[in-house]
C-alpha cells in the first residue's frame, strides 16, 4: 500500500469519502430547506469535542453524541411554534457559544479550535481514513436503503402518511446520517468544510438534474472535483487547505448557475 | 364490510378541541362528501382517516390490507428538487411504465409523463396528483379539496374524471369540497362537519336539514345562490369588483 504513503494522496482519499456521504446527504438538506442544519450540526460537534476532552472519552463518540442530542432536539422542537429557520439559527450560535465556554473550562489540555473548525485535511492518516470511509459506507448506505421513504417524506409528509411512510421516522434516519457523518469527518476535514461539502455540490447540481438520482450524483461529481482541484490548488498557490476546496466548490457553484443563465432557465 | 369505521373520535390540537365525537363508516364504492364551514375540522377528519393524527379518543377502525389513495389539498413541491411527472408517479413505490402511463391516462394527464413537476398548470398538477393516488389501486380514493385553485371548467372537469374513475375502478370515494352545488350532485352521501357530525344523509337530505340551513343558510340563500353566483362567473369576468353581494362564500375561498 505504497500509494498510501503519500500524504496528497490520503488527502483526496479522506475527501471523497466526505463527498460520497455528504452530496446525496446534502440534497436533502437543500430539498428540505434546511441549509443552516449542518452548521447547527457542526457547531454541536464543538460542544462534543469539549465534553469529550473534559470527561476523557474519544472525541469521535463526544462529537457523535452532541451532534445526535442536536439534530434530534431541532427534529423535536420543529413545528411547535418555531420555524425551522429561526430554530436552527439560535441552536447553530447558542452551541458554538456553549462549546467555546465549555473548551474554557478544561484545564491542562491546550486545545486547538481551529483544528476542529477547519481541520487538516493533509494530516489524515491511515486510521482516519479508515473511519471515514466506514463512516461514508454505512451512510450512504443508509441513503440507499431509504432513499425512496426519505424523497416521499421530503415531498410531503401527509402524502407519506398515506402511502404507510412515517415522515418522523425518516427525519430521524436523516438526523442519524447527518450526525454519523459529522462525527467521522470533523477531526480530518472541521466543520467548516463538512457544513460546505453538504450545501454547495448539491446547490451547484441543481441546473443540471431533473430527477433527485441525477442530482445526487451529479453534487458526488462536483464535490469530488472540489476536492480534488482544492487540494492540487492548495499544494500549487500554498494556500491552506480545507479553505480552498470551499472556494473550488464555491466557484463550481457559480459556473452552474452561469451555465443555467445562458441557457435561459429561470432562477432556482 | 366497511373499508373504514369512526367510533366516537375525538381529536385535540394544541389543547384545542378540533373534532367531537365523530363517528362515520365508509362502504365500499360510494362517494361521500364532507361539507362544512372553515375551522369545521374538515382536513383534520381528513388527516385522522389516513393516519397522520391520532385521535385523543375513540376508535380508528381499517380494514385488513386497505390501500389509501389520498390527494392532498396543496402540494408544495420545492423548486430546488428536480422531479419529473415520471418519476414522482413511482414515490414510494417504483411502478413499470405501463402503469404509469395508464394511470396518467386514467387522469386525464396521459401527455405530462416528462414534464417537471414545478412546471405543470394547477389543472395539470392535480391530475398528476390523481394519477398517483389511482397508481396504488386504492379502495378508497381521499381527495382534500382537489380543485381549490382551479377555474369553473378547470374543477369541472376533474370532477367528471373522479366520476369516471369510480366508474372504472369502483373504488369508494371520500371528499372534502367548498363548491357545494357540484357535491349536491355528485355525491351518494353528504356529512356535514362543525367540530361534530351536524347532519348527513342524501344530498337531498343534507340540503334540508336545519343544521345544514343554519350553517349555509337556507335554499335560496344556501347551494342555490352559491349555484348563481358561479354561473354569473363565466359571464362577467371583467368586472371584478363583486365582493359584496358575494361576502361570506368569496371569504371561504380565499381563506381556505
Amino acid at each position: 500500500m505504497s500509494l498510501l504513503d503519500d500524504f496528497m494522496v490520503r488527502a483526496i482519499l479522506a475527501g471523497l469519502g466526505l463527498v460520497i456521504a455528504a452530496a446525496p446527504l446534502g440534497c436533502f438538506v437543500v430539498w428540505r430547506r434546511m441549509a443552516y442544519f449542518g452548521d447547527a450540526t457542526a457547531h454541536a460537534a464543538i460542544l462534543g469535542v469539549a465534553l469529550a476532552l473534559a470527561f476523557n472519552v474519544s472525541i469521535f463518540a463526544g462529537v457523535l453524541v452532541v451532534a445526535l442530542i442536536m439534530a434530534l432536539a431541532v427534529s423535536s422542537l420543529n413545528g411547535r411554534g418555531f420555524a425551522m429557520d429561526t430554530l436552527l439559527g439560535v441552536m447553530a450560535h447558542s452551541s458554538l457559544a456553549f462549546g467555546l465556554v465549555a473548551v474554557s473550562f478544561v484545564h491542562g489540555v491546550r486545545v486547538d479550535l481551529m483544528a476542529y473548525l477547519f481541520g487538516d485535511i493533509l494530516a489524515v492518516g491511515r486510521s482516519d481514513l479508515a473511519v471515514i470511509w466506514v463512516g461514508a459506507a454505512l451512510v450512504s448506505g443508509l441513503l440507499y436503503w431509504r432513499w425512496s421513504a426519505l424523497l416521499t417524506a421530503t415531498l410531503n409528509p401527509d402524502l407519506a402518511m398515506a402511502s404507510g411512510v412515517s415522515p418522523k421516522r425518516e427525519q430521524l434516519i436523516l438526523s442519524l446520517a447527518l450526525a454519523l457523518v459529522v462525527a467521522v469527518a470533523i477531526k480530518v476535514v472541521g466543520t467548516l468544510l463538512i457544513a460546505a461539502m453538504l450545501l454547495i455540490p448539491a446547490a451547484a447540481a441543481r441546473p443540471f438534474a431533473r430527477t433527485p438520482e441525477r442530482m445526487a450524483v451529479i453534487a458526488m461529481v462536483i464535490g469530488g472535483i472540489a476536492i480534488f482541484g482544492g487540494i492540487e490548488s492548495a499544494f500549487a498557490f500554498d494556500t491552506p487547505t480545507g479553505p480552498t476546496i470551499v472556494c473550488v466548490a464555491a466557484l463550481l457553484f457559480t459556473l452552474a448557475n452561469l451555465v443555467r443563465v445562458l441557457r435561459g432557465q429561470s432562477a432556482r | 364490510m366497511s373499508l373504514i369505521t369512526l367510533a366516537n373520535v375525538n381529536v385535540r390540537l394544541g389543547g384545542r378541541t378540533v373534532l367531537e365525537d365523530v363517528s362515520l363508516a365508509l362502504e365500499p364504492g360510494e362517494i361521500v362528501t364532507i361539507v362544512g364551514p372553515n375551522g369545521s375540522g374538515k382536513s383534520t377528519l381528513l388527516r385522522t382517516i389516513i393516519g397522520a393524527i391520532k385521535p385523543s379518543d375513540g376508535m380508528v377502525l381499517r380494514k385488513k390490507g386497505l390501500k389509501i389513495g389520498y390527494v392532498p389539498q396543496k402540494l408544495h413541491i420545492d423548486p430546488t428538487l428536480p422531479l419529473t411527472v415520471r418519476r414522482f408517479l413511482s414515490l414510494p413505490k417504483r411502478v413499470s411504465d405501463d402503469d404509469a402511463h395508464a394511470a396518467l391516462h386514467d387522469a386525464g394527464a396521459g401527455h405530462l409523463c416528462h414534464h417537471q413537476m414545478t412546471d405543470l398548470s394547477g389543472g395539470q398538477f392535480q391530475r398528476v396528483m390523481l394519477a398517483r393516488a389511482l397508481l396504488s389501486n386504492p379502495d378508497l380514493l381521499i381527495l382534500d379539496e382537489a380543485t381549490q385553485g382551479l377555474d369553473q371548467p378547470g374543477s369541472a372537469d376533474f370532477y367528471t374524471q373522479i366520476e369516471a374513475v369510480r366508474r372504472d375502478k369502483g373504488c369508494a370515494i371520500l371528499m372534502v369540497s367548498h363548491e357545494l352545488h357540484v357535491v349536491m350532485a355528485a355525491s351518494d352521501r353528504v356529512i356535514c362537519l362543525n367540530g361534530h357530525v351536524c347532519c348527513h344523509g342524501t344530498p337531498e337530505h343534507v340540503a334540508s336539514a336545519p343544521e345544514y340551513r343554519a350553517l349555509f343558510g337556507n335554499g335560496t340563500h344556501g347551494a342555490l345562490a352559491l349555484y348563481r353566483h358561479e354561473h354569473s362567473h363565466e359571464h362577467c369576468d371583467h368586472d371584478h369588483d363583486h365582493a359584496p353581494q358575494i361576502g361570506a362564500h368569496t371569504d371561504e375561498e380565499q381563506s381556505a
